[in-house]
């Protein structure tokens, strides 16, 4: 899991953990992905978010709900595999309007090498919006903290569920370096 | 094997588990899980302080969690079925590592989907949820056959240092549903303001 990313070096990571710190994020329930790590080890080593590292990502949803019972606002971190996993669970979102934010890191969508990725990664907007899960993208470094504090906004402001997929093509461009 | 199993035949009643369970709740935030135990705790007595999951199998432990780790100062009780626990089963691992001392998840276990029509679970065969949890991680986990144990239990939900889990060995019986509110939007928002938070 160790990442080719350079600490001292500001990116749009580091832009979407100063969104959710803004926002007041006190937990966040992760799987890991490569897309993901320096975010995750932002949030683990920040003393105000919990970091609940997970078995599968359904488990998220329902950590989410139960934060926000407890006045906590949760953010969900996953690779879009994990969006399959979560299907039943949003409708525990969905029937008690649950504020949710998702950050998806896409696979299976860009310059693929693995086919076992595709499925899910060519179908993750889809499922989410059949699950009435409201859907942005980040396709360029410069839009990923305007775009995840919108999200944010719609989830703990307006009491929706909200995703940010995290493309491909954003992450490989700045994660694939040797 | 099940067999030899000196705890097979010694089960309690389901309604008056859950009302031993809330005896002197104090505070106590109580989350259900799908089925059954909804039941039990309508059964028990509405209460806004009780977040029943309708839905959204194998969630039950996992919103406990969610909020043991939002309210450190309150105690949390969950109370599910075995066949709801099963679905989540590795919501176990994950709790096991965070452990909050102030989150009890307990399993009304009577080794069959009641809801369904009676079908054999898991745990009626080989499968020992309180071995899995202890693998999962958690310090204290019981197995509760009698009313002795029940009340130990309910009074440790109180004062624990550490997550509990608890397996109680219920009668597979169907008593009358009494059901309790199943507007989501209604219970989550009644249960934030009973808590003061909304």
């Amino acid at each position: 899991m160790s990442e080719a990313v350079k600490a001292d070096v500001p990116d749009w990571r580091d832009d979407i953990f100063a969104a959710l710190k803004a926002a007041e994020i006190r937990q966040v329930g992760y799987v890991p992905d490569a897309g993901h790590a320096r975010l995750i080890e932002l949030c683990r080593d920040d003393t105000e978010i919990r970091a609940v590292p997970l078995t599968t990502e359904e488990e998220g949803v329902a950590l989410a709900a139960g934060a926000w019972l407890g006045g906590h606002r949760a953010a969900l971190l996953m690779q879009s595999s994990g969006v399959g996993n979560c299907i039943n669970m949003l409708s525990l979102t969905k029937t008690c309007r649950f504020p949710l934010l998702m950050l998806v890191a896409m696979r299976g969508e860009w310059a693929e090498f693995n086919p076992w990725q595709v499925p899910m990664g060519s179908n993750t907007r889809a499922a989410l919006e059949l699950c009435d899960v409201l859907v942005y993208r980040v396709e360029h470094p410069e839009d990923a903290a305007e775009t995840v504090a919108a999200a944010l906004d719609m989830a703990f402001k307006a009491d929706f569920a909200a995703a940010v997929l995290l493309s491909q093509r954003l992450i490989g461009a700045k994660r694939w370096v040797k | 094997m099940i067999a030899n199993e000196p705890n097979l035949h010694r089960r309690l009643d389901r309604r008056a588990a859950m009302r031993a369970l809330l005896e002197n709740r104090g505070e106590l935030l109580l989350v259900t899980g799908l089925g059954s135990t909804t039941w039990d705790a309508a059964a028990a007595g509405d209460d806004d302080r009780n977040f029943y999951l309708w839905g959204a199998m194998g969630g039950a432990a996992m919103v406990g969690l969610g909020l043991a780790l939002a309210q450190p100062d309150r105690r949390i009780l969950v109370v599910t079925g075995d066949g709801e626990m099963l679905m989540g089963l590795g919501s176990l691992a994950t709790i096991g590592v965070q452990r909050p001392p102030n989150l009890a998840v307990t399993v009304f276990d009577n080794g069959h989907y009641g809801e369904t029509g009676m079908q054999q679970s898991h745990t009626a065969e080989r499968v020992e949820l309180v071995a899995a949890a202890r693998a999962c991680g958690f310090k204290e986990a019981f197995d509760i056959v009698d009313e002795l144990g029940l009340r130990d239990f309910a009074a440790q939900i109180h004062n624990a240092a550490t997550a509990l889990f608890a397996r109680v060995a219920i009668c597979a019986d169907e008593p009358p549903r009494v059901l309790p509110p199943r507007d989501g939007l209604l219970l989550k928002t009644r249960f934030r303001r009973a808590i003061g938070i909304d």
